[in-house]
């Protein structure tokens, strides 16, 4: 079936279908800078996320984590700079970003008294995809992740981790190609962790998805990936983890960060 | 995409994806009725009480005199079944409204708002929503209100049924734009005090405005600007079989006004971005 078949079957476009032009980024942030009152959340934020990749977006507790995902998906308004999601500008095209995107707050954004499967067809429905088609995708999702058996389930009665991989695999109902997740395995058990990481890490393999994921966990961390470092709300390294290690001198990246957020609190000690 | 296949607006979403987002967003608000039966039952207490007690107490103090709509003289119970009505449009779409900063609270408003479809059009459902469960409320309400005698013309049933509508479509729009500008769920008991009530009791949904007219003038026109007044007034008229004009356009009027206000205050770059993060989000 063609993306044109599937629109006029009333689906959403399989934006798998469409070929990438050369080039463009999933997610591209430049100059982009925000503030409550007075406090600057963001200054001047820079970096980009390639298709089909894992980037990880590490800063402590109030860096500007949330914030950037809340300018990214639409919540905020941009103050400043400009967002695009492979080259549609957040501000000017957001129907055409936003389609692109699936994403996972760092709070629970599940209704807990509707059913695994409610939620699915309900989050299939705002982005107008047809029900006998939600149906198939909410089957295909939640056999993937493997919640088929809990899909009659009301979500309250759901574990946190089984939350969260539902939350994902909502995320994926309409076929993002990019992935956001912000602080996705905060409050789980270690078990939990490492099933949603490894599950997150999977697509990029097999979808081809871009994800950025966003943690103040160190192991979360894999050698290959690319690394933004965000830091009171100022980037202050972006590149493959193991470029930032070695450029901060570090053994690990647990050091090069604490290398990094040093230099930045303390501008006269010598550079990393 | 050739133009012969489907017709798609500016954000290239065909009108079958509008619908499906509609029926979706009226399914989970249905959903979510049912669920809270306390919801229902309450929704249906309030006018009832006050048509059983407060009623059957002020029939014999409050006479009410012949005026359009009605053709004789009528009971007090039949003068403020209309008002009633409006009563538990305005609780429905406050509840909407205090649902919403709850969603936003709890974070499921942002599954709503990251949807691609356009926000206004996200919002409208939203309102089309709360409005579909005022007209359930309503209709129960008079289903029981018929037993206590209170049976306007059969044909009313049906004509009323737009000016509820337009009625719910101007409380929710009006609860909806309250609810941007409320930052936590427990500053809603203010939404009570200064908006719910202020409204009710100054409108015709107790007394008509000649009778308030006669106790104070100044009153008198805050309740004639006042918009609950006209909705009161339209679907009294509507009930039986008639339409006034005025109420009309005021109650359409004031339903444009909010849901642009409403729209405008839920845009990102204006309303929400005053806004800080959710709590514990950075």
């Amino acid at each position: 079936m063609t993306a044109t078949d599937a629109s006029a079957a009333g689906h959403a476009p399989d934006v798998h279908s469409r070929p990438d032009p050369a080039g463009i980024s999933a997610l591209s942030i430049s100059c982009v800078s925000h503030s409550y009152g007075p406090r600057r959340a963001l200054i001047d934020v820079s970096f980009a996320v390639a298709p089909a990749s894992f980037t990880a977006l590490l800063g402590l507790n109030g860096a500007g984590k949330s914030t950037l995902f809340a300018l990214i998906t639409r919540l905020f308004g941009i103050q400043a700079g400009r967002i695009g999601i492979f080259g549609h500008d957040i501000s000017l095209a957001p129907g055409d970003a936003l389609r692109l995107l699936g994403v996972v707050f760092q709070s629970r954004t599940l209704d807990l008294d509707l059913s695994v499967t409610q939620n699915l067809l309900y989050h299939a429905a705002l982005h107008g995809i047809a029900k006998r088609e939600a149906r198939l995708r909410s089957d295909e999702v939640l056999t993937r992740i493997g919640l088929a058996d809990r899909a009659g389930s009301k979500v309250r009665e759901l574990s946190g981790g089984q939350m969260r991989r539902l939350e994902i695999a909502r995320a994926l109902l309409h076929r993002p190609r990019l992935l956001l997740l912000d602080e996705a395995t905060v409050g789980l058990d270690v078990k939990a962790r490492a099933d949603i990481l490894g599950h997150v890490r999977q697509l990029v393999i097999e979808q081809a998805i871009g994800v950025l994921w966003a943690t103040h966990l160190f192991d979360e961390i894999m050698p290959e990936d690319d690394l933004v470092v965000l830091h009171q709300g100022q980037v202050l390294a972006h590149g493959p983890v193991e470029n930032i290690i070695a450029d901060a001198r570090a053994r690990d990246i647990n050091s090069a960060f604490m290398r990094l957020t040093r230099a930045a609190a303390d501008p006269g000690s010598p550079a990393p | 995409m050739s133009s012969t296949t489907v017709n798609r607006d500016q954000s290239g979403f065909s009108l079958a994806q509008y619908v499906t987002c509609l029926n979706g967003i009226v399914w989970r608000e249905a959903l979510r009725f049912v669920h809270q039966r306390e919801r229902f039952v309450s929704a249906l207490v309030r006018p009832l009480v006050w048509l059983f007690i407060f009623a059957a107490g002020f029939r014999q103090v409050l006479g009410i005199s012949i005026i359009p709509p009605y053709e004789t003289y009528i009971l007090y119970e039949v003068y403020i079944a209309p008002g009633l009505m409006a009563m538990i449009q305005l609780f429905n779409g406050m509840q909407s409204s205090l649902s919403m900063v709850y969603d936003r609270e709890m974070g499921n408003m942002r599954t709503l708002l990251v949807s691609p479809l356009p926000r206004w059009y996200l919002l409208f459902c939203k309102l089309v929503a709360g409005t579909a469960v005022s007209l359930l409320q309503v209709y129960a309400f008079l289903l029981i209100a018929w037993f206590w005698d209170i049976a306007p013309p059969t044909i009313g049933y049906l004509t009323v049924l737009p000016a509820l509508v337009l009625s719910g479509l101007m409380l929710g729009a009006l609860g909806m734009l309250i609810s941007s500008g409320i930052k936590q769920l427990e500053n809603f008991a203010g939404v009570m005090n200064f908006v719910i009530f202020p409204m009710f009791f100054a409108s015709s949904a107790l007394y008509p405005l000649w009778r308030v007219q006669e106790g104070s003038p100044l009153l008198y026109y805050v309740c004639l600007f006042n918009p609950f007044t006209h909705a009161v007034e339209l679907i009294r008229f509507a009930l039986y079989g008639q339409t006034n004009w005025i109420s009309l356009a005021v109650v359409f009027c004031c339903t444009t006004a909010f849901m642009i206000g409403a729209i405008y205050a839920y845009d990102p770059s204006r309303g929400l971005v005053r806004r800080g993060p959710a709590g514990g989000e950075t």
